[in-house]
């Protein structure tokens, strides 16, 4: 009785059924402005206590606030910068790992490996990025680390339980896939025609690789890399679980070193009063991370989707 | 020398260059691979001795003033003093009663309350060890050890080699590990409690994930006009797929626990941030989905009087579905190996109780295999590992899922 053609109700329905989409659509762009406003907010909170040139460039860290006021060594102190040259330290062994490994069996997969091979290689390698991290950390806490630490003690290095190499090494793996995969694509989007101008001129394949191939897949190999890297800087679990806990500024990659990550995890679980330093601390860090991430995420984007469209 | 014997000079230098590129290819995949086989296979040596548990054959008289008391371990305890008569110093006594598990008692409880009929019989029960005897039983503790240097004495090995004569202490299936929640005592301990916990965030995460994703997708490839505001959604969409997941915990903090006021440790509140990390996985892949959908399909419902809505959810969508499954599933594998947001919000308290719904304190697998990484117990680490497998035996079993939707559904136009 009420559905009758004068009502148009498909055009409602279909009204109202394209308005549920849109607003679906726009809780993407709620969430970025959910994090970008609740770590900008807290994080300003925290700098009205410890002021950002403190935060930005200060060699101690060490947040535990006192109780009592006159506790020996009551004021904690936000200087960020032994953390940053943690995560950074950790993330460069990581790279150095994952980049050559990472790059070169992207190539061999790419150029030289049967299509048999191929089948059977790249979904392994794509195990090694579906396993999760804290699987990574358990490994590389319960694992490396002692072996790690033991192969030093024969050679007479004193590396200390909680190495940044451990964690490096173990989180350099966990990226390699990231970098094959995408080092892969690029790889594959050269065109065939290139390589058989080289071919044509008498050079071998490794030589046309090199001359020929990855000059023009650099800028894409380069998207991956950063890609990667920003990955790494955001890693969580690998390094809350086989990194340090001590902030400690050191370029000594046998030692411990703290990361940002880390220290969000040990501020932030346990016991907490919401609006101590403290806890606000976390969030300033969380901000750092995502700015920095994002950086590298919208450069990377950027290089990959432009480099993309010079050979489509 | 000729141009072409230049040439042929260098060609044995160039074509040694050639192999070796070649082998760097195959070192680094050897590399790549062998860290997996090594890593698999040392965490899988370690956990498989956690399915199983010491068990020793105690002859347990159901006393009808232990049970007036509630006093279970104390009935442990007379079994204890009655399987070895010799011991009768306190000291030893103490040590004897240590080499079983503090929940034997709770078993015998359970046993009774089925079956009340056994009050004042006597009954041979395997009751749990201790984990010290288990870590013994298994070779983890070495009984060649100097005494110091171990954590069972030589007395309680004498006692254990007193059962082991009598056949009276054995590995036993763990069914524990499968039924119980957590616990200090790794005997104890078992994964059922974080698993319901990854099980209710999940069910939380699909029915916000799944039908958010792919109205998304359907919106920004079917309807939306190509202007600034769906460019802004897709550069969002890709930069939120690369955020650190741990971002996303300060986000639920933030505005679920602290704005929304939700609970803390909560499924709830764990499965709204990893829906919202899962997102993006799911848009683009049901985005691809979408896009694999010939144009003659839409052109064809077009042709036949269909409107743009009716086209998508009669036609288009349907055979977009498969796709955006396996893309679903592959999201939900990532959530369910997920742990630095659930850190956040508060997710890896020491929780006993197996949680029974959405708002309970929960933790998650990963989350739980984290907190057991970190306990000294000897025990706990073969937990752990034993936690991985079961862990990574789901993931794998959602990848071949979603393997195999792939391979049953796709179509070639």
């Amino acid at each position: 009785m009420y559905v009758t053609p004068a009502r148009r109700a498909k055009k409602a329905v279909e009204a109202a059924i394209k308005l549920i989409l849109i607003a679906s659509s726009t809780v993407a762009i709620l969430t970025t402005v959910g994090i970008v406003a609740s770590l900008l907010l807290e994080a300003l909170r925290f700098f009205g206590e410890i002021p950002l040139t403190d935060f930005l460039f200060g060699l101690e860290w060490s947040p535990q606030t006192a109780i009592r006021a006159d506790q020996v060594g009551s004021s904690g102190s936000f200087g960020a910068i032994p953390l940053f040259a943690g995560t950074l330290l950790i993330s460069a062994i990581a790279l150095l790992v994952a980049t050559p490994v990472g790059l070169f069996a992207a190539i061999y997969l790419a150029e030289y490996a049967h299509v048999n091979v191929r089948n059977w290689v790249k979904p392994l390698l794509e195990i090694l990025a579906g396993i999760p991290t804290v699987v990574y950390g358990f490994f590389a806490a319960l694992v490396v680390a002692p072996w790690l630490r033991g192969t030093g003690e024969a050679v007479g290095f004193d590396v200390s339980s909680e190495s940044a190499l451990a964690a490096g090494l173990v989180m350099g793996v966990m990226i390699t896939p990231l970098i094959s995969s995408l080092s892969d694509d690029v790889i594959n989007a050269v065109p065939q025609t290139m390589r058989d101008g080289s071919f044509g001129l008498g050079a071998t394949k490794s030589e046309t690789i090199r001359n020929v191939v990855l000059p023009a897949a650099l800028p894409g190999i380069m998207g991956g890399l950063l890609l990667a890297a920003s990955r790494a800087i955001g890693e969580t679990m690998i390094v809350v679980m086989a990194a340090g806990l001590a902030a400690n500024l050191t370029a000594n990659p046998l030692q411990a070193v703290t990361t940002v990550t880390v220290q969000i995890v040990t501020l932030l679980t346990g016991d907490q009063e919401f609006d101590s330093a403290k806890t606000l601390a976390a969030f300033a860090l969380g901000l750092m991370l995502f700015v920095s991430t994002l950086v590298l995420n919208v450069i990377a984007l950027h290089i990959v989707k432009k480099y993309r469209e010079q050979y489509d | 020398m000729s141009k072409s014997d230049r040439i042929q000079a260098g060609l044995a230098k160039r074509y040694r260059a050639e192999k070796r590129f070649r082998l760097y290819g195959i070192l680094a995949i050897a590399v790549a691979i062998s860290f997996l086989v090594v890593m698999l296979t040392a965490i899988g040596i370690r956990g498989v001795g956690a399915f199983q548990q010491t068990h020793v054959a105690l002859t347990v008289t159901f006393d009808e003033q232990h049970i007036k008391d509630n006093n279970w371990q104390g009935m442990v305890k007379d079994a204890m003093r009655k399987a070895f008569p010799d011991v009768t110093s306190r000291r030893d006594k103490r040590a004897l009663y240590k080499l079983m598990s503090s929940g034997a008692g709770f078993d015998l409880q359970t046993m009774f309350k089925d079956d009340p009929s056994l009050l004042g019989q006597v009954r041979t029960v395997w009751l749990p060890s201790s984990d010290d005897i288990d870590m013994l039983m298994k070779g983890t503790i070495d009984r060649e050890a100097a005494e110091g240097d171990r954590r069972v004495s030589n007395k309680e090995i004498a006692w254990i080699d007193r059962w082991l004569a009598d056949d009276a202490i054995e590995l036993q299936f763990n069914m524990r590990f499968f039924t119980a929640g957590d616990s200090r005592e790794p005997e104890l301990a078992g994964i059922l409690g974080a698993f319901m916990g990854s099980l209710f965030s999940l069910s939380v995460c699909f029915a916000l994930s799944f039908p958010l994703g792919i109205m998304t997708a359907v919106y920004l490839e079917e309807f939306a006009p190509k202007n600034r505001w769906t460019d802004l959604i897709e550069v969002n969409i890709n930069n939120l797929a690369a955020v650190p997941s741990i971002v996303f915990g300060l986000l639920g903090l933030a505005v679920f626990l602290n704005f929304f006021l939700l609970p803390r440790s909560a499924p709830l509140v764990g499965g709204m941030v990893l829906a919202l990390m899962t997102l993006p996985t799911i848009i683009i892949a049901a985005r691809a989905a979408l896009r694999a959908v010939p144009p003659s399909i839409r052109e064809a419902a077009f042709g036949m009087g269909a409107s743009q809505v009716q086209t998508v959810m009669h036609h288009v969508l349907p055979l977009a579905m498969p796709g955006m499954l396996t893309g679903t599933i592959i999201g939900m594998a990532q959530a369910l190996g997920e742990s630095a947001p659930l850190l956040m919000i508060g997710m890896v308290a020491f929780i006993v109780d197996i949680p029974g719904g959405f708002t309970d304190p929960a933790t998650a697998l990963p989350v739980q295999i984290y907190l057991w990484a970190d306990s000294p117990e000897r025990a706990f680490s073969e937990r752990t590992a034993a936690a991985i497998i079961v862990l990574v035996g789901f993931l794998i079993a959602m990848n071949l899922l979603a393997v195999i939707l792939r391979r049953r559904f796709e179509r070639r136009w």
